[in-house]
């Protein structure tokens, strides 16, 4: 079949040619239109500007791809740059006070499974409860303002570089190869997508469903919290109204990437890719000057545009 | 099986169903709708246990009041069965579905635990030739295999849990005539191999292609038990909806 051999010769990493070939025309298309776009200095912007929302989605794809959703990341992120600002501020040294953060995400995706699994009740529904408890409980930890006096080495996160690279963008590509690796290689990657694909059968063959949702809706947590501490070290505020939004930024980059929003399919490396598109898309209208308010037209394009493609490819191929 | 009483609140399913099944034997299983045929399986592959009377397999008391049944189990004595809607992984390729949930692992630098690609495609091709199943590729999603081959790679799945008894749902139900030909000698293959067979269809005709005996149930009891090459489909069918059995020489 035509489309067997169209997907490059990456058939076994589910990796779709189409993302990989729409960002680089697009960055094609931004360097002939852009003349600044191509220098190193610009690339690197890309991939800072992009890192963010790139973790946030690292974890929303493993969800997604399970056949779950989350809403929550945005508001997540927010909760965990506060938790680790408040304890910081309470006196705990710098790591304590990271760990502090990375806990707060991890028990609120917990949270997300628990009631997921126990109540019955959509994911959909209860991680938009969550968006909402845990934007409260960031307003609540942070009295509502913004909390400044980081450590240096928190701030190292966000503004700091390590062989000329800016940290967030070595966090970014470091976490896209281990959630690669997790997600195509081990069978906790193998049932996710079992699982996304097919619950029942997942079941019949013996996995447990539970303890793996349990899994997949914390690692979402810990990557949103990831993200805020990552946002909150570079904005040297951990701001309880970070990540507005955002959550829907990251759904778009995973599906852009190849992410069957269903279940069922999913890379990290598409996912990456897919945050790319848009990083690439707002930075060469950036430097168009084209007004903001274009990008999001543009993004939600994209979006439709990725999932049309997707959608032709599978019809050709039964 | 001796004997087995199952209800569901004030509803009898199962009034005393008594069988015997030998390696080796396909035994068909027909009835109407709401007849008792897949709780009489359920209860074998462990989905509920019995209310009164024993189920035995190969010696060992499988099922009994006072021996809680469960699937985990089943699968232990070496019962599988291969379910209707196929519980396959539809975007998951050839060989992942055969080996969905027990992928076999390698370790990586002697630590890292990943799934060992190699060695299940290998051992896919392995099963899927020795039932002389074709598959075009092992790595292609199962969607876009056809109906009959997707049958047989959750057949491919079930034989690689080694059964002694294979219990097959409506294999061929939506399947073409071709395609059902090709599941009907993978079926024979497998009785050649010595592994017991139940076969639940609607479709006589099969039946009869491939079946030794057949049983048929009719409101929660045996209705007939009978040898497939004695008996005709008149019979069969006369059995099934409760009416006076055919015999030589007309109306009885």
């Amino acid at each position: 079949m035509a489309t067997v051999s169209k997907t490059l010769g990456l058939v076994g990493t589910g990796i779709r040619r189409e993302s990989l070939l729409v960002l680089l025309v697009l960055a094609a298309a931004m360097a002939i239109l852009a003349p600044n776009f191509l220098s190193l200095g610009n690339l690197i912007n890309v991939l800072l500007a992009t890192a963010v929302i790139g973790v946030l989605a690292i974890g929303v794809t493993f969800v997604l791809t399970g056949g779950g959703l989350d809403l929550s990341v945005g508001s997540v992120m927010a909760v965990a740059g506060v938790a680790m600002g408040v304890a910081y501020q309470s006196g705990l040294p710098w790591p304590l006070a990271l760990s502090t953060g990375l806990a707060f995400g991890a028990f609120l995706g917990w949270c997300n499974a628990a009631v997921i699994v126990r109540s019955g009740v959509p994911p959909f529904i209860v991680t938009l409860g969550m968006l909402s408890v845990a934007r409260g409980l960031a307003l609540l930890l942070s009295d509502g303002r913004p909390i400044y006096g980081l450590s240096q080495e928190i701030l190292f996160l966000g503004q700091g570089r390590v062989l000329g690279i800016p940290t967030p963008v070595w966090i970014f590509l470091l976490t896209t190869i281990l959630g690669q690796f997790l997600i195509s290689r081990t069978r906790f990657g193998y049932h996710t997508l079992a699982l996304g694909d097919n619950e029942t059968a997942a079941r019949v063959v013996g996995i447990a469903i539970e303890a793996l949702k349990a899994r997949l809706y914390t690692l979402a947590g810990v990557m949103a919290a990831l993200g805020g501490i990552l946002f909150a070290a570079r904005v040297n505020a951990a701001d309880p109204t970070a990540g507005i939004g955002y959550e829907l930024l990251a759904i778009t980059a995973a599906v852009i990437g190849g992410t069957n929003l269903f279940g069922g399919r999913g890379t990290v490396v598409g996912t990456f890719i897919g945050a790319l598109i848009m990083g690439v898309l707002q930075n060469g209208l950036n430097l168009m000057a084209v007004q903001p308010f274009y990008q999001q037209i543009a993004i939600g394009a994209v979006l439709v545009l990725a999932v049309w493609l997707d959608r032709m490819q599978s019809r050709n191929q039964t | 099986m001796k004997d087995v009483y199952k209800r569901f609140g004030a509803v009898e399913v199962l009034r005393g169903v008594s069988f015997a099944l030998n390696g080796g034997e396909v035994l068909g299983l027909v009835g109407d709708n709401g007849a008792g045929k897949s709780t009489l399986m359920k209860l074998i592959t462990g989905v509920y246990s019995v209310d009164s009377g024993e189920i035995w397999f190969d010696g060992r008391l499988l099922s009994s009041p006072r021996q809680t049944h469960t699937p985990a189990r089943a699968r232990g004595f070496g019962i599988e069965m291969v379910y209707q809607d196929l519980a396959l992984a539809k975007q998951q390729d050839v060989a992942a579905n055969i080996f969905l949930g027990r992928e076999p692992v390698r370790h990586l630098l002697g630590i890292l635990p990943i799934v060992d690609r190699r060695a299940m495609e290998i051992r896919a091709k392995f099963i899927l030739d020795e039932l002389g199943i074709k598959v075009p590729q092992l790595r292609v999603p199962v969607a876009w295999l056809s109906g009959g081959q997707q049958q047989t790679i959750a057949i491919a799945r079930a034989l690689s849990f080694n059964p002694k008894l294979l219990i097959l749902d409506e294999p061929t139900a939506a399947l073409a005539v071709k395609e059902t030909e090709h599941v009907l000698e993978v079926i024979r293959e497998l009785r050649n191999r010595g592994i017991g067979i139940v076969l639940i269809s609607h479709r006589l005709p099969d039946i009869f292609a491939v079946t030794d005996r057949i049983l048929v149930l009719r409101q929660g009891k045996v209705a007939a038990d009978l040898v497939t090459k004695d008996t005709s489909m008149a019979e069969v069918v006369a059995h099934i909806v409760g009416a006076e059995p055919l015999r030589k020489g007309g109306l009885a």
